[in-house]
């Protein structure tokens, strides 16, 4: 049961819903002149996990309260579940927001906390009871409504901030970082609880986040966002396997990025030699060429062939599942990941310090980035 | 303090402030305790025996027939404070905000602040100038074409200068109250459908309560028991509880009833803050508001 909740197949579904959230041109520049967003324009469907990732600064926190309904953009277009929202308080909108230090009412306990949007929508006493116990058993929390907020532990108050939200049933939910403050472990807990009680309930999630490993866990789609602008839009293997820029492949994960100048034939002249890739390019154009390190294949003695590099072991950082090496070729600097596997699989091999090696960057791994 | 040796330890930490605190409020306390018992010799000097003569005149159970002077000028002590403490709260509320959002906080603290440069006396006999048959504020009424009004010596003269000289004691600890306001809180009111008010009144009310509370003591209390403003501002002709102590001490050279006065003050509002702390005790901070 857990196996199949860890491992939620992505893409499994389509999400062909309606679109909750239409952005258009989206642009807003704060009173000291920085310009926080610099026109973005983004889709989310009904059912949808979207991730709006970045590093600080780059807008997306932004564009949350503007969805949210905090800021007003200076310009373009903001619909919510088929409604214009220009000039709609955050009050009457059809979202709900689960803040970065999860702002509880530290005057209030759990429940008056939850019950807060259903009593400020007047439902009656009998209704609220019932929708709070419903959300608190969803988030796990049951038997805790009578605490305080400073009696809590910072999981705890996560999830009670997440039934505050839930409880209101919108038709959108904004998460801002919500498992930033939490410890490693927890927060890869509640990461597949957040997954799975997405999926059970078919909600909709904007989710903003820095952290690069969890947006490809958890999102259906991300958005990398970079100085206001959306760099790149599309499923997390998407965003992975073929960044369309520099930024976008240093970003998610770790990449090699290695300059050149395009020839003839799908070939690009590189400080290792010349390299193949499956791409047809315009001769002399310069592009980047990026390959992830646990794509580079290491050999200790291999035929002299194509995008074949030698190279030199400056050093190993051991990480436990994988070896991490640094390599040297000929003084550019080349990272390669090789799993931690069994000594005895044939074909397995490890290297020793300063030992003279061979890297095999595959053609079909090399991503072409015209930038 | 069950394990042995409690005492020995806990003396250098607890020690000072309790010796300090038994010294100069506890041994006064009882000694005018005591002395709300005795009465008033030929010279004024207290004597004994005992007896309870001075309460029984105070709530006007006097051999002379019963006379309620002194509940009178208590009601209307406390009325005074009432009032007092009520337009503070109205003015310092929403001004601790104006200060708070303020670029030139400082500035304005500063000039909150500022008056206490002056000596109390000083500032009170000022509103005299003002108040004045011939004075400031009927010279601006006379410009402007308007009748002169004989403010001085009056109660609207005393409750003036009773809100003016506390309004800062309210303001001061409001303020810090609100300088901390986490408006996140507001921003989640607004975002779970709380409109502009119900937003302000769930989600920064409440903040700024201990601030507010520290503001309405440090009135609220000082307001109750003045009597230099009434003798300045009403001239004499306004008698409030505390003016009612001070001649004891002082003229009238009676000490044993200037205390029974005191002590029955202290209980009503000692009384009136047990009540208040055991309602909020009782329901909670968020269902008070």
């Amino acid at each position: 049961m857990e196996q199949r909740k860890l491992f939620k197949g992505k893409r499994t579904r389509t999400p062909g819903g309606e679109t909750l959230v239409r952005l258009s041109g989206v642009r807003k520049r704060y009173d000291g002149g920085t310009e926080a967003l610099r026109g973005v324009d983004l889709e989310v469907k009904a059912g949808e996990f979207f991730s709006l990732l970045g590093p600080s600064g780059c807008g997306k926190t932004t564009l949350l309260r503007i969805l949210a309904g905090f800021e007003e953009p200076d310009a373009g277009k903001v619909v919510l579940a088929g409604r214009n929202m220009r000039g709609v308080p955050p009050y009457r909108r059809p979202v709900n927001l689960v803040f970065q230090n999860y702002a509880l009412f530290p005057h209030m306990n759990v429940y008056d906390n939850v019950a807060f949007g259903l009593r400020m929508k007047r439902l009656p006493e009998g209704e609220v009871r019932e929708r709070v116990g419903w959300a608190l058993e969803l988030v796990d929390i049951a038997g805790l409504e009578r605490r305080r907020p400073h009696e809590l532990s910072g999981g705890q108050k996560q999830r009670v901030a997440l039934a505050r939200a839930l409880v209101n049933e919108p038709k959108v939910l904004l998460l801002d970082e919500p498992l930033g403050a939490l410890d490693y472990k927890l927060r890869k807990q509640l990461q597949v609880e957040l997954m799975n009680l997405q999926e059970e309930l078919g909600l909709t999630f904007v989710y903003v986040t820095h952290d690069q490993e969890e947006a490809l866990v958890m999102s259906d789609r991300i958005a990398v966002m970079r100085e206001g602008r959306i760099e790149q839009l599309g499923y997390p293997e998407d965003l992975y396997e073929r960044p369309a820029s520099r930024f976008v492949a240093q970003f998610l994960g770790t990449s090699n990025l290695i300059p050149g100048a395009a020839l003839e034939g799908g070939r690009v002249e590189t400080p290792l030699g010349t390299l193949a890739v499956n791409e047809t390019l315009t001769a002399g154009t310069r592009v980047t060429l990026s390959v992830r390190p646990e794509k580079v294949r290491l050999r200790r003695r291999d035929a002299e062939s194509a995008n074949r590099v030698r190279v030199r072991v400056d050093d190993i950082i051991y990480t436990g599942a994988e070896n991490q090496y640094l390599l040297d070729a000929a003084g550019f600097e080349l990272v390669a990941y090789t799993l931690n596997a069994d000594v005895q699989e044939p074909g397995h091999e490890e290297f020793d310090y300063d030992e003279e090696i061979v890297a095999y960057l595959p053609p079909e791994n090399l991503v072409v980035i015209h930038e | 303090m069950s394990r042995p040796g409690g005492w020995k330890r806990l003396l250098p930490t607890v020690g000072p402030g309790a010796a300090w605190l038994v010294l100069f409020v506890l041994v006064p306390t009882l000694l005018i305790f005591y002395a709300s018992f005795l009465q008033r010799d030929a010279h004024g000097w207290l004597t004994g025996p005992l007896t309870l003569d001075n309460y029984r005149r105070f709530f006007g159970l006097d051999a002379g027939g019963f006379d309620l002077l002194y509940l009178n000028i208590l009601g209307r002590s406390l009325l005074l404070g009432l009032v007092t403490t009520l337009v503070a709260i109205v003015l310092g509320y929403p001004f601790a905000f104006f200060i708070a959002q303020s670029p030139r906080k400082n500035l304005l603290l500063l000039l909150v602040v500022l008056p206490f440069w002056t000596n109390f006396l000083i500032r009170a006999y000022a509103w005299i100038v003002i108040f004045q048959r011939k004075g400031v504020l009927n010279a601006v009424l006379g410009h402007l074409g308007l009748d002169p009004v004989q403010l001085y010596p009056s109660w609207t003269a005393v409750y003036v200068g009773t809100v003016y000289t506390y309004l800062p004691f309210l303001i001061l600890p409001l303020y810090a109250s609100v300088e901390k306001i986490d408006w996140t809180l507001l921003e989640a009111a607004h975002d779970l459908g709380a409109g502009r008010v119900p937003g302000f009144w769930h989600a920064v009310f409440p903040q700024t309560l201990p601030g507010l509370i520290a503001g309405i003591l440090l009135v609220f209390i000082p307001a109750v028991g003045t009597f230099v403003i009434s003798d300045l501002l009403g001239a004499g002709k306004t008698v409030l509880i505390g003016n009612v102590i001070q001649q004891q001490f002082g003229a009238s050279r009676d000490w044993a009833f200037g205390s029974a006065a005191a002590f029955v003050l202290m209980g009503v509002v000692l009384a009136g803050l047990w009540l208040y702390a055991r309602k909020a005790g009782e329901r909670g901070m968020e269902e008070l508001v």
